[in-house]
């Protein structure tokens, strides 16, 4: 029986040797693999210096990247997800939103800013995949309609960064339906002429890619974000054949019409204020009534 | 509890069996007694099975293969409908009819899913799951009807919008996402009746209207009971649990606010007595089309955009 025992250390080969670096010094790639200075890729945007990947950013690092000086006020705090369900899976949903306050994330999965962007006042709404992976739920909902609603009243650009696996399925329909009600709040900015650009950030999902990312009057995305409608495992699951390459990501999205540029974040902020110029203050060519 | 398509309607069956066995007989006075006392019986039964169904047994009559489809509900409510077909950028949907026919004596659009009854119709019409070119049909008709002032019937009966490549490529999720842009501003009345499984965006990109209906035992959700276990249990097993929880019945979603009415079923589903599930649609769709007078009030479009608007509950702290 002492055959099975383990009794002595195995041997270590140099190769199999971690290396201990000091916690959040580096920083590993998901694209390449390449082992990267944290600081390095900070100074890049955190952008992959070797291979281009976009590394996902909270919301305050693109707030900081896209307002001058990186001011801006945050808004619609207060708006915060409950739990009109009760709804329980292997955790309770109530737990998670606790915990999550917990751990200093207040603003649900959107955080709606506003200041100028290259001199230009805008509302700038980003998601954030860290919170529920960026599900879109009532409080989600409410706050990206308000900064729209807001964009029609004061005649301010919006923008909205787009970060989402789709619709929270923790509030049920409740969720669906802030598909609807964003939608519905673009049309009215739509009669009111003020710009809306829909910027797709990996990833992009489910019901925020089937409502408001996919209705900007300008509709860019990061490279090599993964957008779509239906996840790749659903699809695969469905029609049982392996996806091309390449499939889903930003680049297939713009060679197949549905987005108008892929735009490296370091040229961001510019080529924004850029679009907003174009739409600014639009000249109406219709007669006055009367005249 | 058996996860049997019929295991809950066994005692039914068997009664309706019995019932028309007894019919088969020559007809005498102590048989038609019997039947009448059996009809009642099953009626009772009918009545006590389907008032305290779960959730998930709820799923499974939405999605019953006896269920009257759009297909359905066109040929015994409407005269001199006619189907319109093609997005007009690049093919017809089979999975969404639309076009135009009359209701008691009004000329009306209607749009709606299909499922198809048997295999082969099921495959043409993709079972009920549109592509993008479906979408862009019923928006394409659905403009129609505003711009010769007609008002609009559409009803729900998608597991949900087609993932594929081909639908991926040409655009699900822009094609769901413009319909609910323009239908919040379509300038004429738009009912919508989720007849039996309303699944998720699939579903939706019809659905934005002045008065959202659900017959009884209709679903409407965010995703499938099974598609939500998986992922919440890692296991598409435990859909009962994820039915219960996801509240998509619509007796659950009216206390929600989320749909506007509910239509009731006979007393044993849709299924069971289509005929009257018809008579009980067309008093819904008679009436409402009744409070909705030829000409669109001013604010009409202010209420859909504010009921839809007034959807999500959260709480504002300060």
């Amino acid at each position: 029986m002492t055959w099975f025992i383990k009794n002595s250390t195995p041997l270590k080969t140099s190769d199999s040797v971690t290396v201990r670096v000091p916690e959040g010094m580096w920083e590993k790639c998901p694209s390449c693999k390449e082992i990267i200075y944290r600081q390095e890729l900070q100074r890049n945007e955190n952008v992959c210096p070797k291979c281009d990947y976009h590394f996902r950013i909270t919301p305050e690092a693109r707030f900081q990247a896209l307002f001058d000086e990186g001011k801006y006020n945050l808004l619609y705090q207060s708006v915060i997800s409950t739990d009109p369900l009760a709804f329980k899976g292997l955790k309770k949903y109530r737990d998670q939103l606790k915990n999550l306050a917990k751990n200093n994330m207040q603003q649900d999965s959107v955080w709606v800013g506003r200041g100028k962007l290259e001199g230009i006042e805008t509302v700038i709404c980003v998601m954030d995949f860290q919170f529920l992976g960026g599900s879109m739920g009532s409080a989600v909902g409410e706050k990206i309609t308000r900064a729209i609603e807001c964009g029609t009243e004061e005649r301010l650009p919006v923008i909205i960064f787009s970060c989402s696996g789709g619709a929270r399925m923790m509030e049920g329909a409740l969720s669906l339906m802030q598909m609807a009600k964003i939608s519905a709040a673009l049309a009215v900015l739509d009669q009111a002429r003020v710009p809306f650009i829909s910027v797709l950030t990996d990833p992009t999902t489910g019901g925020v890619t089937a409502s408001f990312a996919m209705l900007g009057d300008i509709n860019i995305a990061e490279p090599k974000a993964l957008i779509g409608f239906a996840g790749p495992r659903v699809i695969q699951q469905t029609i049982r054949q392996e996806l091309p390459e390449g499939f889903q990501s930003s680049e297939f999205l713009l060679q197949h019409g549905m987005l108008d540029a892929v735009v490296p974040r370091r040229e961001m902020k510019q080529k924004l204020a850029r679009y907003l110029t174009y739409f600014l203050n639009p000249d109406l060519f219709e007669a006055e009534p009367g005249a | 509890m058996s996860r049997d398509v019929s295991a809950f309607e066994e005692p039914i069956i068997q009664l309706k069996a019995t019932i028309e066995g007894l019919k088969a007989q020559p007809p005498n006075a102590k048989t038609s007694r019997e039947i009448s006392k059996h009809e009642q019986r099953l009626l009772k039964l009918q009545k006590e099975i389907y008032s305290n169904l779960t959730d998930w047994q709820r799923c499974i009559v939405a999605r019953h293969p006896n269920r009257p489809y759009t297909r359905d509900y066109l040929e015994n409510l409407f005269t001199d409908f006619e189907e319109l077909h093609g997005d007009r950028r690049f093919a017809d949907d089979p999975a969404i009819m639309a076009g135009f026919g009359q209701f008691q004596g009004r000329t009306v659009c209607f749009v709606g899913h299909q499922k198809g009854r048997d295999m082969k119709a099921k495959l043409h019409r993709n079972f009920g799951m549109p592509r993008p070119e479906g979408y862009r049909k019923a928006l394409r008709i659905m403009q129609l009807a505003e711009k010769f002032g007609r008002p609009i019937i559409c009803m729900i009966d998608t597991p949900g919008a087609y993932p594929g490549i081909d639908a991926e490529e040409r655009g699900q999720a822009e094609a769901i996402a413009y319909n609910l842009k323009v239908m919040a501003m379509l300038k004429v009345p738009i009912i919508v009746y989720v007849i039996g499984e309303g699944g998720s965006g699939g579903a939706l990109a019809i659905g934005v209207g002045d008065h959202v209906c659900m017959l009884q035992n209709a679903i409407y959700s965010v995703i499938s009971p099974e598609g939500c276990a998986s992922i919440l249990w890692k296991d598409a097993g435990q859909m009962e649990q994820a039915a219960e929880a996801l509240h998509l019945t619509s007796d659950k979603l009216l206390k929600l606010g989320l749909i506007d009415s509910v239509c009731e079923e006979p007393p044993g589903g849709a299924h069971s007595d289509p005929a009257g599930m018809f008579e009980r649609f067309r008093d819904h769709l008679s009436n409402w089309l009744q409070s909705q007078g030829t000409v669109v009030p001013q604010n009409h479009l202010t209420s859909r955009y504010q009921k839809f608007r007034n959807m999500g509950i959260f709480s504002e702290e300060g």
